[in-house]
């Protein structure tokens, strides 16, 4: 994984480079290696726009703003799941072809194209934001800055579905039928955590989405292009709100003196 | 729950990866840390001996709180809560001595066991579960993975109640640092001091209380388990604290973790004469 820091110096005069990328479908593929010549400043996006433009027109790849923030062109660079367009080429070692995959835990439609519909699909399935009464005669709510301080790192989420492809359970499991992956556990943690919600997904979250399946690899964190802390500030959070209402006697003890959700 | 009906890429062998770092670096340093240390605290468990310092109020964090004297040692060592070890306790079980660390050493283990860091590190480097991210595990659990949601890992769930007694071994072995201050002279009169082993003492509740209490349950239990962070009133500092903690809990957790060894290790070189402990003052 790269960290970041300039691993190859590109010159002004651009140099030639080997990107090894994945063409197929989902029944069968294998990887195609072009040489082209890269110049400073390019992503990995560009370097595949450019396989596209000049030796592989029918070459497959979702993309859109080229800037970060749709999250439409995550795919496998080197091994980890990364938003092309954020991948810089000097942060990759170019003596080695670059390796350019699509993502696992999807199924392939065309080369680095996946099939990511199950996510909208799971999505549907979390209960929606349901506000509590009306803290003014008019119909308004009164809110702390600190009471949202906490879910509005979950809102920066740009659903490119890179925490889904790396978490394991997905991935190497196949688990999609029984647990809904980092990216839904962090929607739900902004909606169970919003101060004006009501709505109660707890018992969901431990029965129907799988939480207990998340053995904290906090592998969905280390490739989160928007830095948040998925493990640590959404699931085990959580995970935390589950045991309170399934696991720990003394907290269901005092739960049924505690006022509930208006 | 929504289901995938297009054919997944097919499942990798174990280290399959197109990764290029060294992706296995990470899980073997952990692999070698935790186990140099349980070799080490199962080793010095054994013992049941050399846990303290006569002349000073030294003791191991691995024998404290010493609920009874080890039947191994001849004078009491003046820590035992219960004195000498009673008649109704087995010395051995299979052949393997029954010490007074076995009888405490089940909390800080158990807690460290059920640890949010320690579940993902050692699930990584023991199990294989991922070997590290992004790269294939063993082919054999495949569908049948049950991660924390079914038997056994869902006992894991039970880290909060260690919690509750960790934050106890927090208050004692900060007791047993205060009282490291203290010396005997050969006449028996008691004065302050100042050794290195008091200084290694004290550093070890400072340690694994930065380690405890940057917890991610007294996290939830302090303030995360409000949705309103407004209305926590004082205590909304208190969870800004832990969480500001709990930002570095991997890096407390090795602290802790290595210097609850070194000041047994020291405790017992000093105890055994291999190594003179230097009066400071």
């Amino acid at each position: 994984m790269s960290s970041g820091k300039v691993i190859t110096h590109i010159p002004e005069s651009g140099r030639d480079a080997i990107f090894r990328v994945w063409r197929g479908d989902s029944t069968a593929g294998q990887f195609v290696d072009y040489k082209i010549r890269v110049q400073p400043g390019m992503v990995v996006l560009d370097a595949i726009h450019q396989i596209q433009a000049e030796q592989a027109n029918d070459l497959a790849v979702r993309w859109n703003c080229k800037a970060g923030k749709c999250g439409s062109c995550s795919a496998e660079v080197n091994g980890m799941p990364r938003l092309m367009c954020m991948t810089r080429l000097d942060m990759l070692d170019l003596d080695m072809p670059v390796i350019v995959e699509p993502m696992k835990a999807f199924p392939s439609i065309r080369d680095l194209v996946t099939d990511v519909s199950w996510n909208y699909a799971v999505k549907k399935r979390i209960r929606p934001f349901r506000p509590r009464k009306p803290d003014a005669p008019d119909g308004t709510w009164r809110m702390q800055q600190d009471d949202v301080d906490r879910v509005q790192e979950f809102r920066k989420c740009i659903e490119c579905f890179l925490c889904q492809d790396v978490c394991h359970v997905l991935r190497d499991h196949h688990k999609h039928d029984e647990f809904i992956g980092p990216r839904f556990l962090v929607y739900s943690a902004a909606l169970e955590m919003h101060p004006l919600d009501a709505e109660h997904r707890v018992g969901d979250l431990k029965n129907e989405h799988g939480i207990g399946y998340c053995n904290i690899t906090k592998c969905c964190t280390k490739v989160c292009p928007e830095h948040i802390t998925i493990t640590d500030n959404a699931i085990i959070p959580l995970k935390e709100r589950v045991v309170d209402e399934f696991y720990d006697p003394v907290t269901r003890l005092f739960r049924i003196f505690r006022p509930k959700k208006a | 729950m929504a289901q995938i009906n297009v054919p997944l890429p097919q499942l990798r062998k174990l280290g399959e990866t197109s990764r290029r770092d060294r992706w296995w670096l990470a899980p073997l340093l952990t692999f070698l840390g935790l186990s140099a240390f349980i070799v080490y605290s199962t080793w010095a468990a054994l013992q049941g001996e050399h846990y303290f310092v006569p002349g000073t109020e030294y003791l191991s964090p691995m024998y404290s709180p010493v609920l009874f004297d080890s039947w191994k040692i001849a004078a009491p060592s003046g820590h035992a809560w219960f004195g000498p070890w009673p008649d109704w306790l087995p010395k051995t079980l299979l052949f393997i001595p029954i010490t007074p660390a076995f009888l405490i050493l089940w909390a800080p283990g158990g807690f460290r066991f059920t640890c949010y860091y320690y579940r993902g590190a050692y699930y990584k480097a023991f199990w294989a579960d991922p070997v590290n991210c992004a790269v294939g595990e063993p082919g054999f659990r495949g569908k049948a993975y049950r991660g924390e949601k079914k038997l056994p890992l869902i006992f894991q769930n039970v880290h909060r109640y260690f919690f509750y007694i960790a934050v106890l071994f927090i208050f004692l072995l900060s007791y047993d640092a205060i009282i490291s201050y203290w010396f005997h002279d050969a006449a028996g009169h008691g004065h302050f001091g100042i050794g290195v082993g008091s200084l290694v003492l004290t550093l070890n509740p400072i340690l694994l209380g930065c380690y405890t209490f940057g917890c991610h349950v007294y996290r939830h239990l302090v303030g995360g388990r409000k949705d309103e962070m407004s209305k926590l009133g004082p205590r909304k500092k208190v969870y800004d604290c832990v969480s500001c903690l709990n930002r570095r809990h991997m890096m407390w957790a090795w602290f802790s973790l290595f210097w609850v060894g070194f000041t047994d290790f020291y405790v017992r070189m000093v105890s055994m004469g291999v190594i003179h402990d230097i009066r400071i003052l």
